[in-house]
């Protein structure tokens, strides 16, 4: 079985198929801006990733345990940088929906009252993390100890490092917006909360 | 730069929009400008309106300093102060394309410290294009060192040792180019050489430091 070896380096991280059209998102997130956002930024960090880990002894490690192993340490900043990026925009992908926002399922919508108090709250505290992450960043919905919040985080980084579990996340790199929106950003999150957030995908993860 | 107090005002450009043309477009500048250093601006005075205890501290003085700022502002000045202070540095060291490549003493120092002014400008483009997310990338007359260095810094952080002088400057927020070579940041850093502002580089270089602090 001398091919064992080479079958097993050529397990690679992929680049998941987007989930819908590159057209679906228009206007507020155009196919251009999905064009670049997709096709260059999230694949470049897939393939960076790829050619970071060849001969490492993270070269056999799901993504989520290279972004746990390599968090924080400053010798594997490249290796967690475009680790997390693969893994943040993936999940971003799937955050978001043609025909999105309107109200979530029940479950998940009875979360959010316990949480919030109601829904309307609930997305305030999202767009609000999502226009005054400062820099590149993330805003999210996690489950925290039973708890659901919004956390923000700066350039690649992710609540998996911080024992919470993702439910849904916003990207405000200015990449995700520049093309549409320019500097405005908070245009761009109000309406991916009013026209694309993926409740259901968010409400899947609750599970 | 130095003088200025509360209310800080947004600089002018110091040319026209479209004066950098092809290297930096005129979209681009004007929303770069007349947007992103606005509201950095208005934030800060936004944030130091109620601190009038800080209002006739220059801008340097309020970052170098940020740890006595309250709490409570203390991100604002540095996030828009640090954006007010960088961008104001930004404008004043591009111009349009000259014959004006360095020369005399900047050009000796150049040399000295990178090997040649190719050398240089490929250590530049590195530290640029290789910076992850938002941040900028500095040339620096480092007076202890008696050498020039490149600095990357995070976000809007400024350099603000009194030993180091900055001579050249260059954005590498994605709304710096985003809208003109999107991903492609390295097409970016190759137009940017094209304006780098040699001629006050030089004069930068040229003036006394300040005693370090």
């Amino acid at each position: 079985m001398a091919d064992t070896a080479t079958i097993e380096s050529t397990v690679r991280h992929v680049l998941p198929p987007l989930p819908y059209a590159t057209t679906a998102l228009d206007p507020v997130v155009s196919a251009n801006t999905i064009g670049f956002h997709y096709g260059k930024h999230h694949k470049g960090y897939v393939d960076t990733l790829n050619k970071l880990i060849v001969g490492t002894q993270y070269a056999d490690l799901t993504l989520e345990k290279i972004i746990i192993a390599t968090v924080d340490k400053a010798d594997e900043v490249a290796i967690f940088n475009n680790a997390a990026q693969a893994w943040n925009h993936s999940f971003y992908w799937r955050s978001l929906r043609p025909k999105g926002g309107g109200e979530p399922p029940a479950a998940l919508q009875h979360r959010i009252e316990a949480s919030f108090g109601t829904l309307d709250a609930c997305r305030k505290e999202l767009a609000t993390a999502a226009t005054t992450q400062f820099g590149s960043g993330w805003a999210w919905l996690v489950l925290d100890a039973g708890e659901l919040k919004v956390v923000k985080t700066g350039n690649a980084e992710t609540p998996l490092t911080k024992g919470m579990k993702p439910l849904l996340t916003i990207d405000v790199w200015e990449h995700a917006y520049y093309l549409d929106h320019q500097n405005r950003r908070a245009d761009y999150v109000n309406a991916v909360l009013d026209k694309l957030i993926n409740w259901g995908f968010a409400a899947e993860n609750l599970d | 730069m130095t003088t200025q107090t509360y209310p800080f005002e947004l600089p002018p450009l110091p040319f026209a929009p479209d004066a950098l043309e092809p290297h930096f477009d005129a979209r681009t500048m004007s929303i770069h400008h007349d947007e992103h250093h606005r509201v950095y601006v208005e934030r800060l005075n936004a944030a130091l309106k109620d601190h009038p205890g800080l209002h006739g501290r220059t801008i340097e003085n309020l970052l170098r300093n940020l740890n006595r700022i309250p709490s409570d502002i203390r991100p604002a000045v540095r996030n828009n102060g640090g954006g007010h202070l960088n961008h104001s540095l930004f404008w004043s060291l591009i111009a349009a394309p000259s014959q004006r490549a360095p020369a005399g003493p900047l050009l000796d120092a150049l040399t000295d410290s990178f090997g040649s002014l190719e050398s240089f400008r490929i250590k530049f483009r590195e530290a640029a294009v290789g910076h992850f997310a938002s941040g900028w990338v500095f040339l620096v007359a480092d007076a202890r060192k008696h050498a020039l260095e490149v600095l990357a810094l995070p976000d809007h952080h400024c350099v603000l040792a009194t030993h180091q002088t900055v001579l050249l400057v260059c954005d590498v927020w994605e709304h710096a180019y985003y809208l003109k070579h999107q991903n492609k940041r390295a097409d970016y850093v190759d137009c940017w050489w094209q304006v780098a502002n040699w001629q006050r580089a030089a004069r930068r270089f040229g003036r006394p430091v300040e005693a370090a602090a």
